[in-house]
């Protein structure tokens, strides 16, 4: 049992002071640009919610906050499945375990705009060796610039690569901390592969599957490195997330008040939902 | 229920076993009747779950054969064998009440719905879990998981055997207590044959009406508990069963009589002629008086344990061990120790050399 | 057990095939790669390594990215300990909803931080070091580290530090002593991962950086850009910063799994 001690608090102070002074300053400060109106050379208006209020009403709030939800649903629902499938079809032990998680364990290692443009340089229609397969051998007419499908399924398809391996890690994980006699009980009840996957495996994984499903998801709402270099959000607005839709509003245009407002609305939008899945997921604990 | 019988059984765990020490089951012969509460008694790495997982399937023996009444199961899974096992730790299905856990054996194997309530709702009533069937196993102390683990194994009731391998080892000492002659009844009750798992003599004294005492692999002795207790046919068993255990003490052998410390010991019948170097005379705490013959003897220390004192002696170098329910003596006494004769034995190369003088 | 062993296969082929596209491509020369498609270089080259390995602005993106990636990881490490030892040993007032917060920074679309994240350490002097960039990504890699960490510290019994009080050891002498030991793997997995996330991290990297600090990413981005096609090299730039992230892999490959098992959810 753990005793209650305030003294938690001291241990805990240096991370609170450092993720403070990171987070609370900037955050700070995209409220206070959410609020005004800026012409540059640091003279600001006051602006009041009208950039909350105009959002709330625009068509492209709404495209990208849809698109970003249909791309974060999707990966989620391939990457989660799919990552728990070869957790479970990995061998537990002998010297293909770390075979498998190094291998596994690569695409997390690069760096994100090289995954990009390395997605990029696999895809070219002429010379990439998907590109060229899908085109010159399966003869399917694949361009990703002229195509908003093709974008898409190349997004998905490199998201799934990227960070498949991340949700396999955590199962894995799970799936070899469970103590052998579970299997050897299950065996003895007469449990069909089925029931051994469904009550005991999936129960002992959901810790590990909370964090990544919870990581995958605020990680994927973020996206922007990536398909930036891949698509660059491209063709038209076929693949402009919200944060490749916010660098254009901010940087590209200077609407710094819009940007962070939306950024602001965005932020809350990830908050609630993850603090609504975490609530849940723990709250049969204690 | 079924009788069971190991014949030659051995087992490794290395692919190409080729010293005796390359094996945890060295080579097993056994029978267990139908119906009988066994235990299977041994220090830690004795080799006693290998051979529990190998009558339940989990482990398929490098040679030998496992025979449930006449038919050969050596090679069949644990599910078609028809037996239970309870492990050390409890195993719950997390997200299932408890009733549904006691049914799941049942549902596995397509039982009707109505036989399956029938059944569950006995095997609680007996475990007393009646009371808890719709709450969440998960949440439950760790003794009333243990009940369900055996539950499970309980609620059918055509298994052949129901295997305990060590299943107190997570319990508080209390309940301990209570759980284990909470087994003692369930088995009077079920009339199943239960082999129970322990490094724990108490436990494996209290609850088996016969007990397998094993060790480095082999089994040393079977007997019921009195006859462990009184006649161990190892030194090792001599230790092992018995609290403080037997003193045994180097001895010389010449003309078939015993002498210790050049003083001849009175055993209880003839030795068994022996070439062995190393003979040993083995005598339990409780069958050594102190008297105005025998062994000399100076008291060192006197432990009082409530109902009856452990008082320790040096015979020149060696230690012997005396349980008296009285005691006269102080530290530093000299005193003279005699042996019960018909319960003194001699050992050879650990083994008892000596004939029971009361057949 | 044949059959299943497809799936891993499989998976880990898909992973390698753009890999393997990106390595091809850095053997070959730029007439090739525009001349047409070839699965294998027709006539390799070394040119493209050679460039990195010459050009200052190169290399030095490499020293500068393994300086503030490790220099996060030692931050990281330092504040996430003493943290997750009171999460894992302490109840005190707010500890779940912290816990909860500090997940949160990772929400925050660094997109737009990335700004006001420029603002803050230029106001306070530290724009373009590598002590800024290992701060800001402390944010994120905080919370993994805080939770991975504390999964280790709960599977070490409370015994060991009454114990260790008994035998005379102060809070610190104990911490450092007899805890860190006793959850080193823990340690080298949270490095890991530290070092992972602050290591593939570009868009912080880069806005708080311009010459000095300048991460080996960005100075890939750039060339892409200035320098038109050049895709050799790009590819060359792109397995370089695939190395150091397999070797460290490599050294800590036993413990990545069995490090997420034990976290606290």
């Amino acid at each position: 049992m753990k005793t209650i001690n305030q003294k938690g608090w001291f241990f805990v102070a240096p991370v609170v002071i450092l993720v403070a002074f990171n987070a609370l300053i900037p955050l700070m400060t995209v409220v206070n640009y959410s609020v005004q109106e800026t012409f540059g050379n640091n003279l600001f208006l006051w602006q009041g919610l009208d950039w909350f209020q105009n959002l709330l009403r625009s068509d492209r709030f709404y495209g990208a906050l849809g698109r970003q939800a249909l791309f974060t649903s999707t990966i989620l629902l391939i990457e989660i499945p799919l990552g728990v499938a070869i957790a479970l079809a990995m061998p537990r032990k002998g010297i293909w375990v770390p075979v498998c998680l190094v291998l596994m364990s690569l695409p997390l290692l690069i760096p994100w705009n090289v995954v990009g443009a390395m997605w990029n340089i696999f895809t070219l229609p002429d010379i990439g060796l998907a590109g060229y397969f899908l085109n010159s051998v399966l003869g399917i007419n694949y361009d990703m610039t002229q195509d908003p499908f093709a974008a898409w399924t190349t997004i998905i398809i490199m998201d799934v690569w990227h960070w498949t391996s991340l949700v396999v890690l955590l199962s894995y994980a799970g799936i070899i901390s469970i103590p052998d006699p579970y299997y050897q009980a299950a065996k003895i009840d007469g449990a069909s592969g089925w029931a051994v996957f469904w009550f005991i495996q999936l129960p002992k994984m959901k810790r590990v599957l909370t964090i990544a499903v919870l990581l995958r998801f605020m990680d994927s709402f973020n996206i922007y490195t990536e398909p930036f270099v891949l698509t660059g959000g491209g063709p038209g607005n076929a693949t402009t997330l919200l944060s490749i839709d916010l660098v254009k509003t901010a940087l590209g245009q200077f609407d710094l008040g819009p940007a962070a407002a939306m950024s602001l609305i965005y932020f809350a939008v990830t908050l609630l939902v993850s603090w609504i899945f975490y609530s849940y997921m723990t709250k049969d604990e204690e | 229920m079924a009788k069971i019988s190991l014949k030659k059984l051995k087992h490794s765990y290395y692919p190409a076993p080729k010293k005796p020490e390359d094996y945890a089951l060295k080579e097993i012969d056994l029978s267990w009747l139908d119906g009988g509460a066994y235990a299977l008694l041994g220090p830690s790495g004795c080799g006693k779950s290998t051979l529990l997982n190998i009558i339940s399937g989990l482990l398929v023996p490098s040679e030998g054969h496992v025979l449930f009444d006449d038919k050969d199961v050596t090679m069949l899974t644990p599910a078609e064998r028809n037996i239970a096992q309870v492990f050390q730790f409890p195993v719950i299905y997390d997200t299932m009440t408890v009733y549904n856990n006691l049914a799941f054996p049942l549902r596995n194997r397509g039982i009707e719905e109505a036989r399956v309530d029938t059944r569950v709702r006995e095997i609680a009533k007996m475990l007393e879990l009646d009371e808890m069937l719709d709450r969440r196993a998960s949440r439950l102390t760790p003794d009333n998981k243990q009940k369900i683990s055996m539950g499970r194994g309980l609620v059918r009731d055509d298994v052949n055997v129901i295997m305990f391998d060590e299943p107190l080892t997570v319990i508080d000492p209390l309940l301990k207590w209570k759980l284990r002659s909470k087994l003692k009844e369930l088995h009077q009750k079920t009339k199943a044959t239960m082999i129970y798992v322990t490094h724990d003599q108490t436990e494996a004294l209290t609850f088996a009406d016969q007990v397998v005492v094993m060790q480095e692999g082999e089994i040393v002795q079977i007997g019921t508990p009195i006859e462990l207790f009184e006649r161990p046919a190892h030194t090792f068993v001599g230790h092992f069963i018995g609290s403080p255990g037997m003193n045994v003490l180097p001895c010389e052998i010449k003309d078939g009589k015993a002498y210790f410390q050049g003083d001849q010991v009175e055993i209880e019948g003839e030795i068994n002629p022996t070439n062995s170097t190393k003979t040993e005379l083995g005598v339990r705490p409780e069958f050594i008086t102190f008297g105005k013959k025998g062994v000399p003897a100076v008291v060192k220390k006197i432990v009082d344990l409530g109902k009856h004192y452990v008082i320790e002696c040096m015979c020149a170098d060696f230690r012997v061990n005396v349980v008296s329910v009285s005691n006269q003596q102080n530290a530093g006494d000299a005193v003279h120790l005699s042996f019960k004769p018909q319960q003194t034995r001699v050992y050879a190369d650990g083994w008892i050399a000596s004939k029971d003088g009361s057949k | 057990m044949k059959i299943r062993a497809i799936v891993p296969i499989a998976y880990i082929l898909f992973l390698m095939l753009p890999i393997y596209w990106l390595v091809s491509m850095s053997f070959k020369t730029t007439n090739e790669i525009l001349g047409g498609f070839s699965l294998f270089p027709q006539s390799w080259t070394f040119e493209n390594y050679m460039t990195i390995f010459t050009d200052p602005t190169w290399y030095s993106g490499y020293f500068n990215s393994i300086i503030y990636v490790s220099l996060n990881t030692v931050i990281s490490l330092t504040v996430a300990l003493p943290a997750a030892y009171a999460f894992s040993r302490y109840r005190f007032m707010g500890d779940k909803h912290l816990f909860f917060w500090l997940l949160t920074n990772r929400m925050a679309p660094a997109a737009v931080f990335a700004l006001p994240f420029f603002q803050l350490y230029s106001a306070v002097g530290l724009f373009d070091t590598h002590l800024a960039v290992a701060l800001a990504h402390a944010l994120f890699n905080i919370p993994l580290a805080v939770w991975i960490l504390e999964g280790f510290m709960s599977s070490v019994p409370k015994e060991l530090d009454e114990t260790a009080y008994v035998d005379g050891h102060s809070f610190p002498s104990f911490f450092i002593k007899v805890f860190i030991p006793a959850i080193k793997s823990g340690i080298g997995v949270t490095a890991f991962f530290c070092f992972m996330f602050s290591w593939v991290e570009l868009l912080l990297a880069k806005t708080l950086t311009s010459v000095a600090a300048k991460p080996i990413a960005a100075v890939m981005t750039k060339t892409s850009s200035s320098a038109g096609f050049e895709l050799g090299l790009l590819a060359a730039a792109g397995v370089l910063t695939i190395i150091p992230g397999a070797i460290v892999i490599y050294f800590v490959r036993n413990y990545i799994a069995k490090g997420f098992a034990l976290g606290r959810v």
